[in-house]
Protein backbone atom coordinates (compact mmCIF):
# COMPACT_ATOMS: atom_id res chain seq x y z
CA UNK A 1 0.00 0.00 0.00
CA UNK A 2 2.73 2.24 1.04
CA UNK A 3 4.31 1.28 -2.02
CA UNK A 4 2.11 2.19 -3.95
CA UNK A 5 1.71 5.57 -2.13
CA UNK A 6 5.37 6.07 -2.96
CA UNK A 7 5.34 5.57 -6.55
CA UNK A 8 2.70 7.93 -7.15
CA UNK A 9 4.48 10.73 -5.36
CA UNK A 10 7.49 9.56 -7.85
CA UNK A 11 4.81 9.61 -10.28
CA UNK A 12 3.44 13.05 -9.38
CA UNK A 13 7.35 14.39 -9.16
CA UNK A 14 8.37 13.18 -12.30
CA UNK A 15 5.39 15.08 -14.27
CA UNK A 16 6.37 17.99 -12.95
CA UNK A 17 9.84 17.62 -13.90
CA UNK A 18 8.48 16.58 -17.30
CA UNK A 19 5.92 19.70 -17.57
CA UNK A 20 9.03 22.09 -18.11
CA UNK A 21 9.42 20.35 -21.11
CA UNK A 22 6.09 20.51 -22.23
CA UNK A 23 5.87 24.23 -21.50
CA UNK A 24 8.79 24.60 -23.97
CA UNK A 25 7.62 22.63 -26.91
CA UNK A 26 4.41 23.97 -25.99
CA UNK A 27 5.34 27.37 -26.62
CA UNK A 28 7.16 26.28 -29.85
CA UNK A 29 3.86 24.71 -30.91
CA UNK A 30 1.63 27.67 -30.11
CA UNK A 31 3.28 29.98 -32.04
CA UNK A 32 3.36 27.48 -34.86
CA UNK A 33 0.07 26.54 -34.63
CA UNK A 34 -0.79 30.59 -34.85
CA UNK A 35 1.72 31.53 -37.08
CA UNK A 36 0.45 28.78 -39.86
CA UNK A 37 -2.50 30.77 -41.09
CA UNK A 38 -0.70 33.64 -41.97
CA UNK A 39 1.17 31.71 -44.23
CA UNK A 40 -1.22 30.61 -46.29
CA UNK A 41 -1.43 34.07 -47.33
CA UNK A 42 1.88 35.39 -47.02
CA UNK A 43 4.67 33.37 -48.76
CA UNK A 44 7.32 33.07 -46.47
CA UNK A 45 9.75 34.72 -49.23
CA UNK A 46 8.11 37.68 -48.82
CA UNK A 47 7.92 37.36 -44.74
CA UNK A 48 11.47 36.72 -44.28
CA UNK A 49 12.96 39.02 -47.13
CA UNK A 50 11.10 42.28 -48.02
CA UNK A 51 11.32 45.31 -45.94
CA UNK A 52 7.69 46.59 -45.68
CA UNK A 53 5.36 45.86 -42.73
CA UNK A 54 2.47 47.31 -43.51
CA UNK A 55 -0.29 45.31 -42.24
CA UNK A 56 -3.08 47.75 -41.99
CA UNK A 57 -2.70 49.39 -45.78
CA UNK A 58 -6.31 50.08 -47.08
CA UNK A 59 -4.58 49.61 -50.64
CA UNK A 60 -1.72 46.73 -50.19
CA UNK A 61 -0.87 45.17 -47.48
CA UNK A 62 2.64 43.92 -47.14
CA UNK A 63 3.95 41.67 -44.68
CA UNK A 64 7.58 41.80 -44.67
CA UNK A 65 9.84 41.75 -41.42
CA UNK A 66 13.19 42.40 -42.97
CA UNK A 67 13.14 46.23 -41.48
CA UNK A 68 12.43 44.78 -37.97
CA UNK A 69 15.38 42.40 -38.28
CA UNK A 70 17.57 44.96 -39.28
CA UNK A 71 16.49 46.91 -36.25
CA UNK A 72 16.76 43.71 -33.72
CA UNK A 73 20.31 43.44 -35.80
CA UNK A 74 21.58 47.16 -35.27
CA UNK A 75 20.55 48.03 -31.23
CA UNK A 76 21.70 44.30 -30.44
CA UNK A 77 24.76 45.06 -31.59
CA UNK A 78 25.60 48.63 -31.02
CA UNK A 79 24.44 46.77 -27.28
CA UNK A 80 27.40 44.53 -27.54
CA UNK A 81 29.75 47.20 -28.60
CA UNK A 82 29.28 49.43 -25.22
CA UNK A 83 28.65 45.95 -23.02
CA UNK A 84 31.44 43.81 -23.97
CA UNK A 85 34.49 45.80 -23.25
CA UNK A 86 32.92 47.44 -20.17
CA UNK A 87 31.52 43.83 -18.74
CA UNK A 88 34.90 42.31 -19.66
CA UNK A 89 37.23 45.35 -17.78
CA UNK A 90 34.91 45.15 -15.18
CA UNK A 91 34.95 41.20 -14.69
CA UNK A 92 38.44 41.31 -15.35
CA UNK A 93 39.00 44.26 -12.28
CA UNK A 94 36.66 42.14 -9.91
CA UNK A 95 38.38 38.74 -10.60
CA UNK A 96 41.71 39.52 -11.21
CA UNK A 97 42.93 43.08 -9.53
CA UNK A 98 40.00 44.23 -7.01
CA UNK A 99 40.15 43.77 -3.06
CA UNK A 100 37.87 41.73 -1.37
CA UNK A 101 35.98 45.11 0.21
CA UNK A 102 35.92 46.59 -3.27
CA UNK A 103 34.46 43.01 -4.42
CA UNK A 104 32.06 43.60 -1.57
CA UNK A 105 30.93 46.76 -3.02
CA UNK A 106 31.12 46.03 -6.85
CA UNK A 107 28.82 42.48 -6.33
CA UNK A 108 25.53 44.74 -5.07
CA UNK A 109 25.91 47.06 -7.34
CA UNK A 110 25.68 44.70 -10.00
CA UNK A 111 22.86 43.09 -8.30
CA UNK A 112 20.75 45.96 -8.51
CA UNK A 113 21.75 46.89 -11.45
CA UNK A 114 20.03 43.62 -13.04
CA UNK A 115 17.00 44.14 -10.68
CA UNK A 116 15.66 47.31 -12.10
CA UNK A 117 12.49 46.88 -14.21
CA UNK A 118 13.12 46.95 -18.00
CA UNK A 119 10.37 49.44 -17.59
CA UNK A 120 12.01 51.98 -15.79
CA UNK A 121 15.02 51.92 -17.88
CA UNK A 122 13.16 52.48 -20.97
CA UNK A 123 11.52 56.00 -19.26
CA UNK A 124 15.05 56.53 -18.37
CA UNK A 125 15.46 56.67 -22.12
CA UNK A 126 13.08 58.67 -22.60
CA UNK A 127 13.58 61.47 -19.91
CA UNK A 128 17.34 60.98 -19.72
CA UNK A 129 19.48 59.32 -22.29
CA UNK A 130 17.15 60.55 -24.92
CA UNK A 131 17.39 64.36 -24.46
CA UNK A 132 21.47 63.81 -24.07
CA UNK A 133 21.32 62.39 -27.23
CA UNK A 134 19.37 65.00 -29.19
CA UNK A 135 22.02 67.87 -27.52
CA UNK A 136 24.95 65.96 -28.36
CA UNK A 137 24.26 65.00 -32.43
CA UNK A 138 21.97 68.15 -32.45
CA UNK A 139 19.05 66.72 -33.46
CA UNK A 140 14.95 67.01 -32.99
CA UNK A 141 15.02 63.68 -30.69
CA UNK A 142 16.64 61.52 -29.26
CA UNK A 143 14.76 58.43 -29.37
CA UNK A 144 16.59 56.29 -32.12
CA UNK A 145 18.76 52.84 -32.21
CA UNK A 146 21.44 54.54 -30.38
CA UNK A 147 19.44 55.70 -27.40
CA UNK A 148 18.13 51.76 -27.43
CA UNK A 149 21.12 50.45 -27.75
CA UNK A 150 22.80 52.23 -24.85
CA UNK A 151 19.96 51.22 -22.84
CA UNK A 152 20.10 47.57 -23.66
CA UNK A 153 23.44 47.80 -23.19
CA UNK A 154 23.09 48.75 -19.76
CA UNK A 155 20.69 45.50 -19.32
CA UNK A 156 23.27 43.30 -20.85
CA UNK A 157 25.95 44.18 -18.70
CA UNK A 158 24.86 42.31 -15.26
CA UNK A 159 24.95 39.28 -17.09
CA UNK A 160 27.76 39.65 -19.20
CA UNK A 161 29.98 41.10 -15.76
CA UNK A 162 28.80 37.87 -13.79
CA UNK A 163 29.26 35.04 -16.47
CA UNK A 164 32.94 36.48 -17.41
CA UNK A 165 33.89 36.98 -14.43
CA UNK A 166 33.04 33.36 -13.47
CA UNK A 167 35.11 32.31 -16.39
CA UNK A 168 38.27 34.30 -15.64
CA UNK A 169 37.99 33.01 -11.87
CA UNK A 170 38.18 29.27 -12.76
CA UNK A 171 41.19 29.69 -15.02
CA UNK A 172 43.98 27.55 -13.18
CA UNK A 173 46.09 29.65 -10.76
CA UNK A 174 48.84 27.33 -12.37
CA UNK A 175 48.23 29.51 -15.55
CA UNK A 176 48.55 33.10 -13.60
CA UNK A 177 51.54 31.81 -11.32
CA UNK A 178 53.27 30.48 -14.80
CA UNK A 179 52.68 33.63 -16.20
CA UNK A 180 54.25 36.06 -13.60
CA UNK A 181 56.81 33.72 -12.50
CA UNK A 182 58.15 33.94 -16.44
CA UNK A 183 58.48 37.78 -15.51
CA UNK A 184 55.32 38.62 -16.95
CA UNK A 185 53.35 41.78 -14.75
CA UNK A 186 49.64 41.63 -13.74
CA UNK A 187 47.97 43.42 -16.66
CA UNK A 188 49.80 41.02 -19.27
CA UNK A 189 48.67 38.28 -17.54
CA UNK A 190 45.13 39.38 -17.38
CA UNK A 191 45.42 40.35 -21.15
CA UNK A 192 47.97 37.19 -22.83
CA UNK A 193 46.89 34.48 -20.44
CA UNK A 194 44.21 34.91 -18.41
CA UNK A 195 41.38 36.16 -21.04
CA UNK A 196 42.35 33.90 -23.72
CA UNK A 197 41.89 30.93 -21.46
CA UNK A 198 38.74 32.09 -20.05
CA UNK A 199 37.48 33.50 -23.81
CA UNK A 200 34.88 30.87 -24.67
CA UNK A 201 33.18 31.49 -21.10
CA UNK A 202 33.76 35.43 -21.93
CA UNK A 203 32.27 34.30 -25.59
CA UNK A 204 29.22 32.57 -24.15
CA UNK A 205 28.44 35.54 -21.54
CA UNK A 206 28.09 38.00 -24.46
CA UNK A 207 25.48 35.61 -26.37
CA UNK A 208 23.71 35.41 -23.34
CA UNK A 209 23.97 39.38 -22.86
CA UNK A 210 22.77 38.96 -26.58
CA UNK A 211 19.88 36.83 -25.88
CA UNK A 212 18.26 39.19 -23.30
CA UNK A 213 18.96 42.25 -26.14
CA UNK A 214 17.20 40.66 -28.72
CA UNK A 215 13.93 39.67 -26.85
CA UNK A 216 13.95 42.82 -24.56
CA UNK A 217 10.44 44.66 -25.39
CA UNK A 218 10.15 47.37 -22.98
CA UNK A 219 13.30 49.26 -23.37
CA UNK A 220 13.00 49.28 -27.08
CA UNK A 221 9.78 49.84 -27.20
CA UNK A 222 10.36 52.94 -24.85
CA UNK A 223 13.65 55.05 -25.86
CA UNK A 224 13.88 54.01 -30.39
CA UNK A 225 10.72 56.00 -31.42
CA UNK A 226 9.73 53.16 -33.08
CA UNK A 227 9.14 54.26 -36.68
CA UNK A 228 8.16 51.78 -38.76
CA UNK A 229 10.53 51.89 -41.81
CA UNK A 230 14.24 50.61 -42.77
CA UNK A 231 16.64 52.31 -40.45
CA UNK A 232 19.54 53.96 -42.33
CA UNK A 233 21.94 55.00 -39.51
CA UNK A 234 22.02 54.69 -35.59
CA UNK A 235 20.40 58.31 -34.83
CA UNK A 236 17.40 56.64 -36.95
CA UNK A 237 14.26 55.26 -35.29
CA UNK A 238 13.96 51.50 -35.20
CA UNK A 239 11.45 49.63 -34.74
CA UNK A 240 12.60 45.88 -33.82
CA UNK A 241 10.36 42.79 -33.91
CA UNK A 242 9.55 42.89 -29.74
CA UNK A 243 7.90 46.44 -30.40
CA UNK A 244 6.37 45.86 -33.05
CA UNK A 245 4.46 42.53 -31.28
CA UNK A 246 3.75 44.85 -28.33
CA UNK A 247 2.34 48.08 -30.14
CA UNK A 248 0.14 45.99 -32.65
CA UNK A 249 -1.26 42.99 -30.69
CA UNK A 250 -3.61 45.20 -28.49
CA UNK A 251 -5.10 46.51 -31.10
CA UNK A 252 -5.79 44.37 -33.71
CA UNK A 253 -8.71 41.96 -33.98
CA UNK A 254 -8.22 38.30 -33.43
CA UNK A 255 -8.00 36.06 -35.88
CA UNK A 256 -6.98 38.11 -38.69
CA UNK A 257 -4.02 37.55 -41.25
CA UNK A 258 -2.47 40.50 -38.97
CA UNK A 259 -3.11 38.76 -35.78
CA UNK A 260 -1.58 35.42 -37.28
CA UNK A 261 1.42 37.65 -39.00
CA UNK A 262 2.48 38.72 -35.46
CA UNK A 263 2.80 35.22 -34.13
CA UNK A 264 4.75 34.86 -36.78
CA UNK A 265 7.53 37.24 -35.83
CA UNK A 266 6.77 36.27 -32.10
CA UNK A 267 8.25 32.24 -33.93
CA UNK A 268 10.89 34.04 -35.63
CA UNK A 269 12.56 35.85 -32.48
CA UNK A 270 12.11 32.69 -30.59
CA UNK A 271 13.93 30.41 -33.01
CA UNK A 272 16.89 33.17 -33.22
CA UNK A 273 17.08 33.08 -28.99
CA UNK A 274 16.85 29.65 -29.08
CA UNK A 275 19.21 29.23 -31.46
CA UNK A 276 21.92 32.06 -29.65
CA UNK A 277 20.96 30.33 -25.91
CA UNK A 278 21.65 26.75 -27.73
CA UNK A 279 25.32 28.21 -28.88
CA UNK A 280 25.92 29.80 -25.73
CA UNK A 281 24.48 26.82 -23.89
CA UNK A 282 27.43 24.62 -25.82
CA UNK A 283 29.96 26.59 -25.56
CA UNK A 284 29.64 26.92 -21.93
CA UNK A 285 29.39 23.07 -20.99
CA UNK A 286 32.40 22.45 -23.51
CA UNK A 287 34.38 24.88 -21.33
CA UNK A 288 33.08 23.53 -18.20
CA UNK A 289 34.38 20.27 -19.22
CA UNK A 290 37.55 21.27 -20.36
CA UNK A 291 38.63 22.87 -17.16
CA UNK A 292 37.61 19.84 -14.84
CA UNK B 1 59.58 53.51 -14.17
CA UNK B 2 60.10 51.30 -17.05
CA UNK B 3 57.87 50.89 -19.39
CA UNK B 4 56.27 47.50 -18.49
CA UNK B 5 55.22 49.47 -15.24
CA UNK B 6 53.70 52.08 -17.12
CA UNK B 7 51.68 49.84 -19.05
CA UNK B 8 50.40 47.74 -16.33
CA UNK B 9 49.44 50.71 -14.00
CA UNK B 10 47.45 52.17 -17.31
CA UNK B 11 46.00 48.75 -17.60
CA UNK B 12 44.69 48.57 -14.62
CA UNK B 13 42.95 51.95 -14.28
CA UNK B 14 41.12 51.11 -17.61
CA UNK B 15 39.66 48.47 -15.53
CA UNK B 16 39.13 50.06 -12.87
CA UNK B 17 36.88 52.83 -15.10
CA UNK B 18 35.13 50.17 -16.93
CA UNK B 19 33.65 49.42 -12.79
CA UNK B 20 33.75 52.64 -12.09
CA UNK B 21 31.39 53.54 -15.43
CA UNK B 22 28.99 50.37 -14.46
CA UNK B 23 28.77 51.78 -11.11
CA UNK B 24 28.28 55.58 -12.27
CA UNK B 25 25.32 54.13 -14.25
CA UNK B 26 23.92 52.86 -11.40
CA UNK B 27 24.33 56.00 -9.51
CA UNK B 28 22.50 57.92 -12.25
CA UNK B 29 19.56 56.01 -12.75
CA UNK B 30 18.87 56.09 -9.20
CA UNK B 31 19.40 59.69 -8.42
CA UNK B 32 17.12 60.61 -11.00
CA UNK B 33 14.41 58.36 -10.24
CA UNK B 34 14.61 59.37 -6.52
CA UNK B 35 15.24 63.27 -6.78
CA UNK B 36 12.62 63.58 -9.06
CA UNK B 37 9.94 61.07 -7.99
CA UNK B 38 10.25 61.19 -3.98
CA UNK B 39 8.52 64.43 -4.18
CA UNK B 40 5.48 63.39 -5.57
CA UNK B 41 5.44 60.70 -3.19
CA UNK B 42 2.90 61.47 -0.48
CA UNK B 43 -0.11 59.27 1.42
CA UNK B 44 -2.68 60.50 -1.18
CA UNK B 45 -0.45 59.44 -4.11
CA UNK B 46 -0.26 55.92 -2.43
CA UNK B 47 -3.72 54.86 -1.64
CA UNK B 48 -5.66 57.15 -4.01
CA UNK B 49 -7.25 56.59 -7.48
CA UNK B 50 -6.09 58.36 -10.35
CA UNK B 51 -8.38 61.09 -11.33
CA UNK B 52 -8.75 63.77 -13.76
CA UNK B 53 -7.99 61.43 -16.94
CA UNK B 54 -4.92 60.70 -14.52
CA UNK B 55 -3.53 63.68 -14.75
CA UNK B 56 -4.05 63.70 -10.72
CA UNK B 57 -4.34 61.76 -7.93
CA UNK B 58 -3.00 58.80 -7.02
CA UNK B 59 -1.62 55.06 -7.84
CA UNK B 60 -3.30 52.98 -5.51
CA UNK B 61 -5.12 50.59 -7.73
CA UNK B 62 -1.63 50.12 -9.79
CA UNK B 63 -0.38 49.19 -6.67
CA UNK B 64 -3.25 46.62 -5.72
CA UNK B 65 -3.24 44.78 -8.93
CA UNK B 66 0.93 44.77 -8.86
CA UNK B 67 0.17 43.07 -5.42
CA UNK B 68 -2.30 40.40 -6.64
CA UNK B 69 -1.14 39.29 -10.03
CA UNK B 70 2.02 38.89 -8.18
CA UNK B 71 0.48 36.67 -5.24
CA UNK B 72 -0.79 34.88 -8.41
CA UNK B 73 2.70 34.17 -9.98
CA UNK B 74 3.50 33.24 -6.69
CA UNK B 75 0.66 30.81 -6.04
CA UNK B 76 1.25 29.67 -9.71
CA UNK B 77 4.95 29.30 -9.92
CA UNK B 78 6.14 28.65 -6.41
CA UNK B 79 4.49 24.59 -6.39
CA UNK B 80 5.28 23.78 -9.74
CA UNK B 81 8.58 25.18 -9.43
CA UNK B 82 9.28 23.22 -6.10
CA UNK B 83 8.04 20.07 -7.40
CA UNK B 84 10.29 19.77 -10.51
CA UNK B 85 13.30 20.77 -8.06
CA UNK B 86 12.16 17.70 -6.08
CA UNK B 87 12.46 15.80 -8.81
CA UNK B 88 15.59 16.54 -10.31
CA UNK B 89 17.52 16.68 -6.95
CA UNK B 90 15.59 13.80 -5.26
CA UNK B 91 13.86 11.12 -7.26
CA UNK B 92 15.86 11.50 -10.83
CA UNK B 93 19.69 10.08 -11.63
CA UNK B 94 21.95 11.72 -14.43
CA UNK B 95 20.25 10.28 -17.58
CA UNK B 96 18.91 11.61 -20.65
CA UNK B 97 15.47 12.53 -19.47
CA UNK B 98 17.19 14.81 -16.59
CA UNK B 99 19.05 16.30 -18.90
CA UNK B 100 16.37 17.36 -21.31
CA UNK B 101 14.35 19.03 -18.68
CA UNK B 102 18.03 20.72 -17.98
CA UNK B 103 18.27 21.77 -21.54
CA UNK B 104 14.65 22.78 -21.00
CA UNK B 105 14.72 25.15 -18.26
CA UNK B 106 17.70 27.02 -19.09
CA UNK B 107 16.44 27.89 -22.62
CA UNK B 108 13.05 28.72 -20.93
CA UNK B 109 15.08 30.93 -19.03
CA UNK B 110 15.76 32.89 -22.54
CA UNK B 111 12.85 32.77 -23.84
CA UNK B 112 11.89 36.69 -24.53
CA UNK B 113 9.35 37.83 -22.27
CA UNK B 114 6.69 39.13 -24.71
CA UNK B 115 7.32 35.68 -26.16
CA UNK B 116 5.79 34.33 -22.79
CA UNK B 117 2.63 37.21 -23.54
CA UNK B 118 1.78 35.50 -27.37
CA UNK B 119 1.91 32.32 -25.32
CA UNK B 120 -0.32 33.57 -22.69
CA UNK B 121 -3.23 35.16 -25.06
CA UNK B 122 -3.31 31.89 -27.04
CA UNK B 123 -3.53 29.25 -24.11
CA UNK B 124 -4.91 31.15 -21.28
CA UNK B 125 -7.04 33.44 -22.84
CA UNK B 126 -8.31 32.41 -25.73
CA UNK B 127 -7.77 28.34 -25.63
CA UNK B 128 -8.27 28.03 -22.16
CA UNK B 129 -11.08 31.39 -22.30
CA UNK B 130 -10.22 32.57 -18.96
CA UNK B 131 -10.14 36.18 -20.89
CA UNK B 132 -7.87 38.77 -20.36
CA UNK B 133 -7.66 39.00 -16.28
CA UNK B 134 -5.55 38.80 -13.46
CA UNK B 135 -5.60 35.19 -13.55
CA UNK B 136 -4.16 34.76 -17.22
CA UNK B 137 -1.91 37.15 -16.08
CA UNK B 138 -0.26 35.58 -13.63
CA UNK B 139 0.08 32.24 -14.89
CA UNK B 140 1.71 33.69 -17.72
CA UNK B 141 4.19 35.45 -15.10
CA UNK B 142 3.81 32.38 -13.80
CA UNK B 143 5.47 30.41 -16.24
CA UNK B 144 8.31 33.29 -16.89
CA UNK B 145 8.72 32.74 -13.26
CA UNK B 146 9.19 28.98 -13.66
CA UNK B 147 12.79 28.59 -14.45
CA UNK B 148 14.10 30.91 -12.22
CA UNK B 149 12.43 29.25 -8.78
CA UNK B 150 13.55 25.88 -10.01
CA UNK B 151 16.84 26.50 -10.22
CA UNK B 152 16.65 28.49 -6.85
CA UNK B 153 14.60 25.47 -5.19
CA UNK B 154 17.62 22.65 -6.15
CA UNK B 155 20.03 25.10 -5.02
CA UNK B 156 18.33 24.83 -1.67
CA UNK B 157 18.21 21.33 -1.79
CA UNK B 158 21.77 21.07 -2.58
CA UNK B 159 22.76 22.63 0.70
CA UNK B 160 20.86 20.07 2.34
CA UNK B 161 23.47 17.99 4.04
CA UNK B 162 22.98 14.24 2.70
CA UNK B 163 23.35 12.63 5.93
CA UNK B 164 19.80 13.74 6.83
CA UNK B 165 18.46 11.84 3.96
CA UNK B 166 20.37 8.69 5.11
CA UNK B 167 19.37 9.19 8.38
CA UNK B 168 16.07 8.84 7.80
CA UNK B 169 16.32 6.44 5.55
CA UNK B 170 18.58 4.08 7.76
CA UNK B 171 15.33 4.41 10.00
CA UNK B 172 12.99 2.56 7.39
CA UNK B 173 11.74 5.78 6.42
CA UNK B 174 10.19 5.90 2.68
CA UNK B 175 11.82 7.97 0.50
CA UNK B 176 8.79 10.56 0.83
CA UNK B 177 8.88 10.48 4.41
CA UNK B 178 12.31 11.56 4.55
CA UNK B 179 11.80 14.05 1.79
CA UNK B 180 9.09 15.28 3.97
CA UNK B 181 10.58 15.25 7.45
CA UNK B 182 14.45 15.36 7.22
CA UNK B 183 14.98 17.39 3.56
CA UNK B 184 12.04 20.07 3.05
CA UNK B 185 12.25 21.69 6.53
CA UNK B 186 15.76 23.03 5.73
CA UNK B 187 15.55 23.26 2.31
CA UNK B 188 11.84 25.81 2.18
CA UNK B 189 13.46 28.78 3.70
CA UNK B 190 16.61 28.75 1.25
CA UNK B 191 13.76 27.92 -1.63
CA UNK B 192 11.51 30.80 -0.32
CA UNK B 193 14.86 33.28 -0.83
CA UNK B 194 15.65 32.08 -4.67
CA UNK B 195 11.92 32.53 -5.25
CA UNK B 196 11.21 35.99 -4.11
CA UNK B 197 14.15 37.36 -6.10
CA UNK B 198 12.04 35.86 -8.89
CA UNK B 199 9.07 37.47 -8.28
CA UNK B 200 10.80 40.72 -7.31
CA UNK B 201 11.35 40.07 -11.27
CA UNK B 202 8.20 38.95 -12.28
CA UNK B 203 6.69 42.55 -10.34
CA UNK B 204 8.71 44.64 -12.65
CA UNK B 205 7.31 42.97 -15.89
CA UNK B 206 5.57 44.52 -18.22
CA UNK B 207 5.81 42.77 -21.81
CA UNK B 208 3.74 39.40 -20.52
CA UNK B 209 0.95 41.36 -19.06
CA UNK B 210 0.44 43.74 -22.07
CA UNK B 211 -1.98 41.36 -24.06
CA UNK B 212 -3.54 39.15 -21.11
CA UNK B 213 -4.56 41.28 -18.29
CA UNK B 214 -3.29 44.74 -17.71
CA UNK B 215 -5.52 47.73 -18.24
CA UNK B 216 -5.08 51.24 -19.28
CA UNK B 217 -7.19 53.15 -16.76
CA UNK B 218 -10.09 51.30 -14.19
CA UNK B 219 -11.65 53.15 -12.24
CA UNK B 220 -12.13 50.66 -9.21
CA UNK B 221 -10.00 47.74 -7.63
CA UNK B 222 -10.59 43.98 -9.24
CA UNK B 223 -13.25 42.07 -7.73
CA UNK B 224 -12.14 38.66 -8.87
CA UNK B 225 -9.50 37.36 -10.26
CA UNK B 226 -11.16 37.04 -13.39
CA UNK B 227 -11.56 41.16 -13.43
CA UNK B 228 -9.05 43.26 -15.17
CA UNK B 229 -6.19 44.96 -13.33
CA UNK B 230 -3.74 48.00 -13.31
CA UNK B 231 -0.29 47.40 -12.65
CA UNK B 232 2.73 49.90 -11.73
CA UNK B 233 5.24 48.97 -14.72
CA UNK B 234 2.51 49.16 -17.43
CA UNK B 235 0.96 52.29 -15.44
CA UNK B 236 4.42 53.72 -15.90
CA UNK B 237 4.80 52.81 -19.58
CA UNK B 238 1.71 54.48 -20.15
CA UNK B 239 2.38 57.73 -18.45
CA UNK B 240 6.14 58.05 -20.10
CA UNK B 241 4.19 57.31 -23.58
CA UNK B 242 0.52 56.65 -24.02
CA UNK B 243 -0.82 59.52 -22.27
CA UNK B 244 -2.23 62.74 -23.44
CA UNK B 245 -0.26 65.11 -21.14
CA UNK B 246 3.09 63.74 -21.38
CA UNK B 247 4.58 66.54 -20.19
CA UNK B 248 2.11 67.49 -17.44
CA UNK B 249 2.50 63.83 -16.40
CA UNK B 250 5.70 63.35 -15.96
CA UNK B 251 5.86 63.96 -11.90
CA UNK B 252 3.46 60.53 -11.62
CA UNK B 253 5.48 58.77 -13.98
CA UNK B 254 8.51 59.54 -11.78
CA UNK B 255 6.61 59.03 -8.46
CA UNK B 256 5.02 55.48 -10.47
CA UNK B 257 8.89 54.58 -11.00
CA UNK B 258 9.88 55.03 -7.73
CA UNK B 259 7.25 52.91 -5.78
CA UNK B 260 7.88 50.52 -8.38
CA UNK B 261 11.87 50.50 -7.52
CA UNK B 262 11.12 50.54 -4.33
CA UNK B 263 8.68 47.49 -4.69
CA UNK B 264 11.85 45.26 -6.30
CA UNK B 265 14.15 46.56 -4.14
CA UNK B 266 12.25 45.80 -0.72
CA UNK B 267 11.66 42.18 -2.10
CA UNK B 268 15.10 41.89 -3.20
CA UNK B 269 16.27 43.05 -0.03
CA UNK B 270 14.01 40.85 1.89
CA UNK B 271 15.08 37.72 0.14
CA UNK B 272 18.74 38.77 1.00
CA UNK B 273 18.29 39.85 4.83
CA UNK B 274 16.46 35.84 4.70
CA UNK B 275 19.60 34.02 3.17
CA UNK B 276 21.71 36.16 6.09
CA UNK B 277 19.66 35.36 8.59
CA UNK B 278 19.32 31.46 7.45
CA UNK B 279 23.55 31.27 7.02
CA UNK B 280 23.25 33.09 10.75
CA UNK B 281 20.96 30.07 12.12
CA UNK B 282 22.91 27.34 10.04
CA UNK B 283 26.66 27.99 11.44
CA UNK B 284 24.98 28.06 14.74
Amino acid sequence: MSDLKEKAIHGLFMFNGLLVVIVLVGIFALLVGTSIPAFREISLKEFLFTARWNPTSYVRTQYGIGAMLVSTAMVTIGALVIAFPLGIGTAAYLSDIASPRVREIAKPIIEILAGIPSVVIGFLGIVLVGPAIARLFNIPNGLNALNGSFLLAIMALPTIISISEDALKSVPKSFTEASLALGSTHWQTIVKVKIPAAASGIFASCMLGMGRAIGETMTVLMATGCAPAMPHGFLDSVRTMTSTIAIELGEVPYYTTHYYALFGVGLVLFIITFLVNMISDIVLRKYQIKVR
Amino acid sequence: MNKKNIEQNAGITVLFLCLGTVALILVVILWDIFTKGAGKISWAFLTQMPKNGMTEGGIFPAIIGTFLVTLMTALFAVPLGMGCAIYLNEYARDNRFTRLIRMSIRNLSGVPSIVYGLFGVVLFVQLMRIGTCILSAGMTLGLMTLPWTITASEEALKNVPQAYRSGALALGATKWQSIRTNVLPYAIPGMLTGTILGLARAAGETAPILFTGAAFFLPFLPESLFDQFMALPYHLYIMATQHHDIEGVRPIAYGTALVLIVLVFSMNLFAIILRYKLRKVRKE
